[in-house]
């Protein structure tokens, strides 16, 4: 009896290694070294799952376990937590500009050795995010840009301007980031209709893009945090206008799905995200030569080709044909959001974008 | 079997695992989120421990109380909305046979299966202006054209009242089965009509029953976040969604964790004035 419930019990165990051991195919190839690196969930996951972690591992003998991490601040959180329980849910992670920022007012970020990094001198340089000291807390791994989109069903033309938002013809048909601090629409209003960012540098000037945004209100029918909501209805035509991800838009055009990205003339939102190590992750050799790959040039056009990524390096280092980088780009000067901002003024930035959505 | 009033140490032993449950799951957790109501929040970064009012300053205001009487009413509405149509679904099921009664409870059961976010799009779809149910009424001639009809109030309670339905049926249906018969027996042969009998015996009879399953659906459904994201305009978003806002995307544990005290103490106030109401009405 007490032997066959050991065996019982050895059996479970046994099938349960077994099937996560299938549930986790990169873990069951893996060496002796491994590296937890996050990646946002989804397509972009699925798409370095398939494209570059392999490669990756084939390289350098490091086994990648990916991690999906939620898109924001979600993620930021939950490493701050984590790391201050010592624990790192992921080692390296990709986050924006903006949890970038946040995690360094916490040196949530281990400082990363430039020296290490073969192409550094390839990255530009708006993509290394450091410390105020000079320390460097993040490096480029992919841009991105927010557009214009519109359904081609709906829209025969594309629009040319973010003035379209404002447009009283497209009442009720508009779907826009519910965020301050990712829609960056403070940002497309200064550039549209102020001259340009740098009229968000006094609290009036912000004020009055405060004001001026508020006449979108009554344009705008869903004010989005889950990215899927908008994709589906933009490619239904039910919400046949919107700000989007020029990246995965394209993909889903190339798709077959009715649907346009377009540069406004002001020019579309570029965000990036960095690669950034926990200060609670033992494995810093593992996660600089992880971020030593990921900056080489060859990997970067990789990115662009396959996940419809911007590079982080120099567009000459690369060997991206004028379509191909046109297909991720654009010449138009990107519109380049006012991160301090949300660092220096979060709160009040907040505040004020609540009151004004759902007031 | 034999009942004692408990005799010594020893006999209150088994209440031990529920209270370390309770501690464990309840108020420890809850005890946290108090302290970290009062920390201070650190603009740009997290929070440190400190012992400062700033976090319930900023809630009081014509804003947030705004916010909070909505998602009070929206709760309420969906509260009377699930006993309305509860009560008398239930009571024609416990009539029906066996059978039958499981079928439809099964049915239910299933629908609380459904997680939220599944709720939530399968009901955007229905009322949207593309795929909705007006192309059917228009396909019938009912209307001119398909329109949509979310996001709206009406969209944002239907979803909560389709998702806290089950619930209501499920906490009705025990004490309508062992509702007593002959109580509508005697009503219908003194002369009352069903429905009269069902109003003036039925509903009376289970007055505590349905006071009680109004507070569970409205506290169920005043912790709902993604049904009125999903469904509603900004304007019907409630106290939670902002929870969330502030504790996921602001990275405010203390303002979150200070809106969340206030909602729990509003809403604990509430229960109580109904439980001391109904106490008041039973001895009058």
């Amino acid at each position: 009896m007490n032997i066959n419930s050991i065996r019982r019990r050895t059996l479970l165990g046994a099938g349960l290694a077994g099937a996560a051991a299938l549930a986790m195919p990169a873990v069951l190839r893996a060496q002796d070294r491994s590296l937890k690196v996050g990646v946002y969930g989804g397509y972009f996951k699925d798409s370095f799952d398939k494209n570059i972690f392999p490669e990756f591992t084939k390289a350098t003998g490091i086994a990648v376990e990916s991690v999906a991490e939620p898109t924001g601040e979600a993620w930021l959180v939950q490493l701050e937590q984590a790391a201050r329980a010592g624990q790192a849910p992921a080692d390296v992670s990709m986050m924006s500009q903006v949890a970038m920022l946040k995690g360094q007012a916490t040196e949530l970020w281990t400082p990363i050795d430039m020296t290490k990094i073969k192409d550094a001198s390839n990255l530009l340089d708006r993509f290394i995010n450091k410390y105020p000291d000079g320390r460097v807390a993040g490096v480029g791994a992919v841009s991105w840009y927010i557009t214009l989109v519109t359904n081609t069903n709906v829209y025969k033309e594309p629009p040319t301007s973010w003035a379209a938002l404002w447009d009283p013809a497209n009442a009720d048909k508009l779907g826009l980031l519910a965020l301050v601090s990712n829609s960056f629409l403070l940002e497309v209003t200064a550039k549209t209709f102020m001259g340009g960012t740098n009229a968000l540098d006094s609290e009036e000037g912000v004020l009055k893009a405060f004001e001026k945004l508020a006449e979108v209100k009554p344009n705008v029918r869903l004010w989005y945090r889950d990215e899927a909501q908008f994709e589906q209805a933009l490619k239904s035509g039910e919400i046949p206008m919107g700000q989007y991800y020029h990246d995965v838009t394209g993909l889903a055009a190339a798709d077959g799905h009715p649907v346009r990205s377009t540069f406004p003339k002001e020019g579309g939102i570029q965000d990036s995200g960095c690669w950034a190590l926990s200060r609670a992750s033992q494995k810093v050799e593992e996660a600089h030569i992880f971020i030593d790959y990921m900056c080489q040039p060859a990997i970067q056009a990789t990115l662009s080709r396959k996940v419809g990524t911007a590079p982080t390096v120099k567009r000459e280092s690369t060997d991206l044909t004028d379509k191909e980088f046109a297909a991720v780009s654009s010449d138009i000067e990107p519109i380049i959001p006012r991160y301090d901002l949300y660092q220096t003024k979060s709160d009040w930035l907040n505040q004020k974008w609540t009151e004004l959505i759902v007031g | 079997m034999r009942r004692e009033p408990p005799q010594n140490i020893g006999d209150y032993a088994p209440l031990l695992f529920p209270a370390a449950m309770l501690t464990v799951f309840f108020v420890v957790p809850f005890g946290t989120m108090i302290a970290v109501s009062f920390f201070q929040r650190q603009q740009g970064g997290f929070y440190m421990p400190a012992f400062v009012f700033d976090n319930y300053g900023r809630f009081l205001s014509a804003f947030f109380g705004g916010v909070l009487g909505f998602s009070l009413m929206l709760a309420i509405a969906v509260a009377i909305c699930c006993v309305v149509l509860a009560l008398p679904f239930t009571y024609l099921l416990t009539r029906t046979a066996r059978s039958v009664q499981v079928i439809w409870l099964v049915a239910l059961l299933s629908v609380l299966s459904l997680s939220e976010v599944i709720i939530g799009f399968a009901w955007s779809t229905l009322f949207s202006r593309t795929a909705g149910i007006t192309n059917v009424l228009v396909a019938l001639g009912f209307m001119g054209e398909a329109k949509a009809l979310t996001p709206s109030f009406g969209a944002v309670l239907t979803g909560m009242v389709y998702q806290a339905l089950p619930y209501t049926v499920l906490v009705l249906f025990p004490a309508l089965v062992r509702l007593d018969p002959t109580l509508t027996e005697a009503a219908r042969t003194l002369g009352a009509s069903p429905i009269k009998a069902f109003f003036t015996v039925v509903v009376p009879a289970l007055r505590n029953t349905i006071t009680a399953t109004l507070i569970m659906v409205f506290i169920f459904a005043l912790g709902s976040y993604l049904l009125p994201q999903l469904l509603g305009r900004p304007q019907h978003w409630t106290l939670s969604v902002l929870i969330t806002d502030q504790a996921i995307y602001q990275s405010n544990m203390p303002f979150a964790a200070a809106m969340a005290v206030f909602l729990v103490l509003v809403t604990l106030g509430l229960v109580a004035l109904t439980v001391i109401a109904g106490r008041r009405g039973e001895a009058a």
